[in-house]
This record gives C-alpha cells, structure tokens and sequence, in this order.
C-alpha cells in the first residue's frame, strides 16, 4: 500500500513537472507563434484570423474583460453580462490582431521574470529596433494561478498599461453616456463591426 | 516685464488652482500615491482635441510624413540637435530634483555635444559612453516635490497636459529655459524668436514622426481616442515622475482591488 502512495506521490509530481509552463517560456512560445503567422506571406485578414486563435488560448479574455468593465460590473444582470462578454471577446480579438498585423516579422526577446506572487509573474521582454523603429520594452502580466495553464492578462508597453488603458476609455464611454451599459454594447459592436 | 508679471500671477493661479482640483477636498500633496486624475474641463478638452486632431491631419502629420522622407544623417542630426537643447531644461530640474550627480553628467553631456559635437547634431556624449540621458522638466520636478497633478487639460496645438504640467511649461518662459532666453531675450545678431519657436515646430515634427505608426495603430484600435490618449499621458507622466521608464508594477496596480475581486469570484 505505502509502495503504491508513493508510485502515485511520484507520478503526480512529474506529471505537474512536465506540465507546469514557465512563464517566460510561455510567453517566448506564444511570441514566436505570432512571430511565425506575422512573417507568412498571407493576407492580412488571414493573419488576423490565425492571430486570434492563438489570442484565444493564451490571454485571459474574459479576465480582461471584466476587469475593463470597471465597477460597472457590479451592475449588470445575468443577460446583460452574456451580451457584454460575447460582444468583448469579439471587440478584444478585433483590436487585438489588428494591432500586431501591422507588425511585419517582429523579433521579440525574453529577458527575464520576475515573480510577484503565486498569482502573477511580470515578464521583461524586448522588441528589437528595425531602421525605421526604436527598440520598445515589453512586459507582460502573467496569471499563473494555474501553473499548468498561464494566461496573459495584460501588457505593459514602455511602462503603459494597454489594460489599464482599455479600463479607462470603457469608464470614459459610459461617463458620457450617464453609465448606460447599452452605449458601450453599441460601441464594441460597431468596432467589431467595421 | 508686463508679460513676466502676468506668466508669474497665471502660474500662481495654476499652482493654486491645481491644489484645489487636484485634491477634491483631501490632501493634494501627498507622496508616492496614485491619485484618480479628473478630467474636470472635458467638454472643452474634447472640443480642443478634435480641433488638434484636425490641426494634426492638415498640416502636422503630412509635415512629419515628409520629414521622414528626408535623408536620414538629416532626421538623426535633427533629432540630437532639440534633444541637446533639451538638456538645458533637464539641469537645472537635475539640481532642482536633488540629483546634483546627474546635472554634473548631463552638463558634461551638452558641452562635449555642442563644441565637438557641431552645436548637438552628432551625440558624441553617447558615443564616449555617457549614462543614457534622460529628459526631465518643471512639471517633473514639481510632482517630484509633491504637487499634485490636478485636472487633467488639452492645450490648442501642444496637446495633453494637467494643470501642474501645465504651470510647469510656464517656468520655462519665466526664466527657466535658457534657451529661451538667450534666443528671445539674448540680443545678439545670430538667436531670435524665430529661431527659438522653429526649434520647437522642430523638435514637435520629429516627436510626431516617431509615433506616426503607432498613433495611427492607436487610433484604428481605439473605442474612444480621446481617453486613450489621456490614459496614455497620465501614465506616462507617472512613470516619468517616477523616473521608472518600465513603469512600475506596483504602481500600475497600487490599490488594484479589482483584479481581486475577479479572482476571488
């Protein structure tokens, strides 16, 4: 019996070894496959379609997504926050593509982590300059609350927070739209639109 | 000597100003705190930001996009050349921010730049091995010292700002560029107004070529530009002030109760 516990003990742990994603590991594997999908010579809606399936397996949307709703959040009801986070999965993936596509062969380099706690690990990273664009710093804020899977939940450029940005302008929607939720379904869904 | 008096009361009102707004009945002067900057003057921020919007489209960025076309030794010379201006901002904010160290290398920085490096346009100081320069201003010192940033403005033409920032570009004209001075207030045969504001239409250009990508990017992606951008520049003064070019996690997330909640649900 003390045998078996054991076999299963040490089974478990490989198992977690082999399977647990370093987070800097995570993010050089998921800048490389942007990497690779950027440099095909494809269309670009072709490129931001396959930009968008790897968005979707390595970024916490739905994170992100409640997080940019703000305190309005609290608010909504079981519908409205179905419609809301259809409608930003699809404005989040839109813009986010759409943003790299412009991006040819970008060349992106982990430089080093560091762990905040068990929940976050921020990762330094560097796009490397081109003759017509300086080097930029790129940090990323990995949730590693399941090691086994780590998500993206924001991306800090040159010291600018791209979620804390996107927080901003959907308060700034619904400030002037005296915080009606319905503005900024509108709103997301004509971006996604268009 | 009218005109001092009158950019001295308008700072003073800034300053007072900025106190007040800033601070919304509490404390404005404490340290190391993120504070909510309010866009207290949205309405007219916003009318003044599409007025520079259309600025931008008609003469700013068709100017940058033809400034990029120029030969490259020209753009790279253009580019030392209003940074080693820069510099003579950046000392005495270096000595004002208690960083004496700092103000020593960067007036190494402008003297080798400006004798062996033909008046800045050729950064021999990076060449020989100088620390990496780093800009700062009056609105940095003064958030530095504690001054809250107040509300948030957009200025015709010069683009976002708070009303520290703000007070602290008016320094500048009260005696705190000597660039400024000597160009303006220099009475010699070769500086004048003209040149001083052609070094700033200059030293604009270039700051607009170097982010025409990415403002268009910006632009294309954005639900709501304007906050965009005033997102953008808060915290990127922040960081600034912080002299934290990377930004600071920390701060990004100081008093971040939200990512708690989402977590805990």
């Amino acid at each position: 019996m003390k045998k078996i516990l054991i076999i299963i003990i040490s089974f478990n742990l490989c198992f977690n070894h082999v399977f647990s994603t370093e987070p800097d590991i995570f993010v050089q594997s998921t800048v490389n496959r942007a990497s690779q999908i950027l440099s095909k010579n494809i269309s670009k809606e072709e490129k931001m379609n396959a930009l968008k399936i790897v968005a979707k397996e390595t970024v916490d949307i739905e994170g992100i997504g409640s997080y940019s709703l703000g305190s309005a959040r609290k608010n909504l009801n079981d519908n409205q926050k179905k419609i809301y986070f259809d409608l930003f999965e699809n404005y989040f993936l839109k813009s986010f593509s759409s943003r790299l596509s412009e991006y040819t062969n970008p060349k992106i380099n982990v430089e080093s982590k560091k762990t905040l706690n068990e929940n976050y690990t921020i990762v330094n990273s560097v796009l490397i300059s081109t003759p017509d664009r300086p080097e930029v710093k790129i940090d990323w804020r990995i949730y590693t609350k399941n090691p086994e899977e780590p998500l993206i939940r924001d991306l800090i450029i040159e010291g600018l927070s791209l979620a804390r940005t996107q927080k901003e302008e959907f308060a700034s929607i619904l400030n002037s739209n005296n915080g009606k939720i319905e503005s900024l379904f509108k709103t997301l869904e004509d971006f996604s639109k268009n | 000597m009218l005109k001092k008096l009158i950019v001295t009361i308008i700072c003073i009102f800034l300053l007072a100003f900025n106190a007040n707004a800033g601070s919304d009945g509490e404390l404005a002067l404490k340290k190391d705190q993120q504070q909510e900057i309010k866009d207290c003057f949205e309405k007219l921020n916003r009318a003044t930001f599409a007025l520079n919007h259309s600025l931008d489209k008609v003469l700013i960025k068709p100017i940058a996009k033809g400034y990029r076309n120029l030969p490259n030794p020209i753009q790279k010379g253009t580019k030392n050349a209003v940074t080693n201006l820069s510099t003579l901002i950046t000392i005495p904010n270096n000595i004002l921010q208690g960083n004496v160290k700092t103000a020593i290398i960067n007036t190494g920085r402008l003297v080798v730049n400006t004798t062996v490096g033909l008046l800045g346009t050729v950064d021999v100081a990076n060449k020989m091995g100088f620390p990496k320069y780093i800009k700062e201003d009056y609105g940095q010192t003064l958030g530095k010292w504690g001054v809250g940033p107040g509300c948030y403005v957009v200025l015709p033409v010069l683009g976002p700002s708070t009303v520290r920032d703000t007070a602290g570009s008016f320094v500048n004209a009260l005696g705190g560029d000597p660039w400024h001075n000597v160009s303006v207030h220099g009475n010699n045969e070769f500086l004048s107004e003209k040149v001083f504001l052609t070094s700033k239409a200059l030293s604009g250009v270039d700051f607009r070529s170097d982010n025409l990508e990415s403002l268009d990017n910006l632009e294309k992606n954005s639900i709501d530009f304007y906050a965009s951008l005033r997102s953008l520049y808060l915290q990127d003064r922040e960081n600034k002030i912080k002299n934290n070019q990377r930004g600071m996690v920390e701060v990004i997330y100081k008093d971040e109760e939200d990512w708690e909640e989402i977590d805990n649900k």
